[in-house]
């Protein structure tokens, strides 16, 4: 009888999705990623990521615990961080800097703010501003995946030595193309493959986790402004961590605008600010901190571009 | 001495600490925390000025028309800092080099005119100077704590000495963001502490 008379109030109709869906999903997409990664610089690779997502995993039962919240460790979204931690290492880095990069992101820029849902700013994107402001040599020396000697990245030749430079260590434009698109080159564990970057991305897309909006608005604005500052924009999107950083970074949901509206703005700031730092500072990637700074515009985003009142103009 | 006289002078310590609960004097508190031998060099140099101020301070205030209070006390302030200022220069010259521009910036520490105006100017010289010294030791033991997080975190040192043999130092923790970042971590561990 008591079952009878509940009544609840409104929503009525519910979404299947929950966090842990979401999050096991995004993992998926991920893992291609990870087994690319392994294939690619070897078993240390497996070792690195391992390190972060166990370090995630621990730190965030340990905040928790501390915070005396009940455990969430089964939700996946540590996982997700521990990997696109990973994903944004050089893959010959000592294995107990990670460590320090994962806890930091996972205890100050998460639980600091309040845990899943209320962090201003991506953890993954935090931990590795972190470590490139801690250890910047360990962060900025990269082996090459064929014989394992230290080199630079495409985007550091580019920026070292010039587009001349880049296009004869590839031999030529279209070997550069298809060396960058399938992944074999130097560069963080998880951002070589735009190949299978998009494929996770686009698996993202179809189980409806993201939408086209971020990613593409962020991608089309860096193409526009490198083709018309006179640059290669395929080069611009194949190269370093701007594919990862678009389809798996950027479109976090806890992170970026709610609106559609709102999402295509968030993704022509991240565009922009890339741009601005790759061609102007002496970085030779911005991706992570041009996230991270529209991150930090993402209220005021919110704000300007609310949800239309159902029924008004 | 009474009860009242070491709650004067034991205040600045802790409970009313100028840095982690009146957070006063954020400036140098994030500025010369690189190391302790930093952090000590400023604690000391405060100590004197706010210790002298005050009593001065509390000395002249009935000679001083109230319009024009806050000049005469920065001519107060500014004398005794020139007076460190010079004596550290001419005794301690690393220690000048290193945090030499924030000495003279005591001049506009708000600790020192807050303590100015908040309590010598209402109180007689002998609890100014009680004053005086409580909430310099105050702000000198947040700098040290302060400064001690980061020397270990990100130079691997403590007064020079190297604390973990073979560990590679987090260097972001001598740069602004790791005085931001253990400064914020103190005043939670305060209020936490307050709070139970």
């Amino acid at each position: 009888m008591a079952r009878l008379l509940h009544v609840s109030s409104s929503p009525h109709l519910r979404t299947s999705d929950s966090i842990p869906k979401i999050m096991w999903t995004v993992v998926i997409a991920l893992l291609p990623l990870c087994v690319f990664a392994v294939w690619l610089f070897g078993w240390y690779a497996a070792l690195l990521i391992a390190i972060c997502v166990a370090t995630a995993v621990l730190t965030e039962g340990l905040m928790q615990k501390l915070r005396k919240q009940k455990l969430t460790l089964y939700d996946g979204s540590a996982v997700v961080m521990g990997i696109l931690v990973a994903c944004n290492l050089p893959p010959g880095i000592s294995w107990w800097i990670p460590i320090i990069g994962t806890f930091v992101g996972m205890a100050i820029a998460k639980h600091c703010y309040g845990g899943l849902g209320y962090n201003i700013f991506n953890p993954a994107l935090i931990a590795r501003a972190f470590l490139l402001a801690a250890y910047p040599k360990d962060m900025t020396t990269w082996i090459s995946p064929v014989d394992a000697t230290t080199c630079a990245t495409p985007l550091g030749i580019l920026k070292e030595r010039g587009p001349g430079e880049l296009l004869s260590a590839y031999g030529g434009k279209l070997s550069l193309y298809k060396h960058l698109f399938i992944g074999n080159i130097p560069g963080c564990l998880g951002e070589t493959s735009a190949l299978l970057i998009l494929a996770g991305g686009v698996f993202l897309l179809l189980r409806g986790i993201i939408t086209w909006h971020i990613p593409l608005s962020y991608l089309a604005t860096l193409a526009l402004l490198t083709f018309l500052s006179g640059g290669d924009p395929i080069i611009a999107l194949l190269a370093g961590g701007v594919m990862l950083g678009a389809w798996f970074m950027a479109t976090d949901l806890v992170t970026s605008p709610f609106t559609r509206r709102g999402q295509v703005v968030f993704g022509i700031g991240c565009g922009l600010l890339t741009f601005l730092i790759r061609r102007f500072s002496g970085y030779p990637e911005g991706t992570s901190y041009a996230i991270l700074l529209m991150n930090a515009a993402t209220p005021l985003i919110d704000r300007y571009f609310p949800n239309r009142i159902y029924g008004t103009r | 001495m009474s009860v009242s006289t070491v709650k004067e002078v034991t205040k600045g310590f802790w409970e009313k600490n100028p840095v982690l609960v009146l957070a006063l004097g954020l400036c140098p508190s994030l500025a010369v925390t690189t190391s302790v031998r930093n952090a000590l060099g400023m604690g000391v140099s405060t100590i004197f000025v706010l210790t002298l101020s005050n009593v001065i301070i509390a000395l002249i205030k009935g000679i001083v028309p109230s319009q024009i209070r806050i000049p005469c006390y920065i001519i107060v302030i500014a004398t005794l800092v020139t007076i460190v200022d010079l004596v550290l220069a001419a005794y301690f010259p690393d220690i000048s080099k290193a945090i030499g521009l924030f000495i003279k910036l005591i001049v506009v520490n708000c600790i020192i005119l807050g303590r100015a105006e908040a309590f010598a100017a209402k109180n007689t010289a002998w609890r100014s100077l009680l004053d005086g010294i409580g909430m310099g030791i105050g702000f000198m033991i947040a700098l040290v704590l302060i400064a001690a997080v980061r020397e270990v975190l990100g130079a691997n040192k403590l007064f020079g000495f190297t604390v973990f043999p073979g560990w590679r130092p987090i260097a972001v923790m001598v740069l602004a963001p790791g005085a931001f970042l253990t400064l914020g971590f103190l005043l939670g561990a305060k209020n936490l502490r307050m709070r139970t």
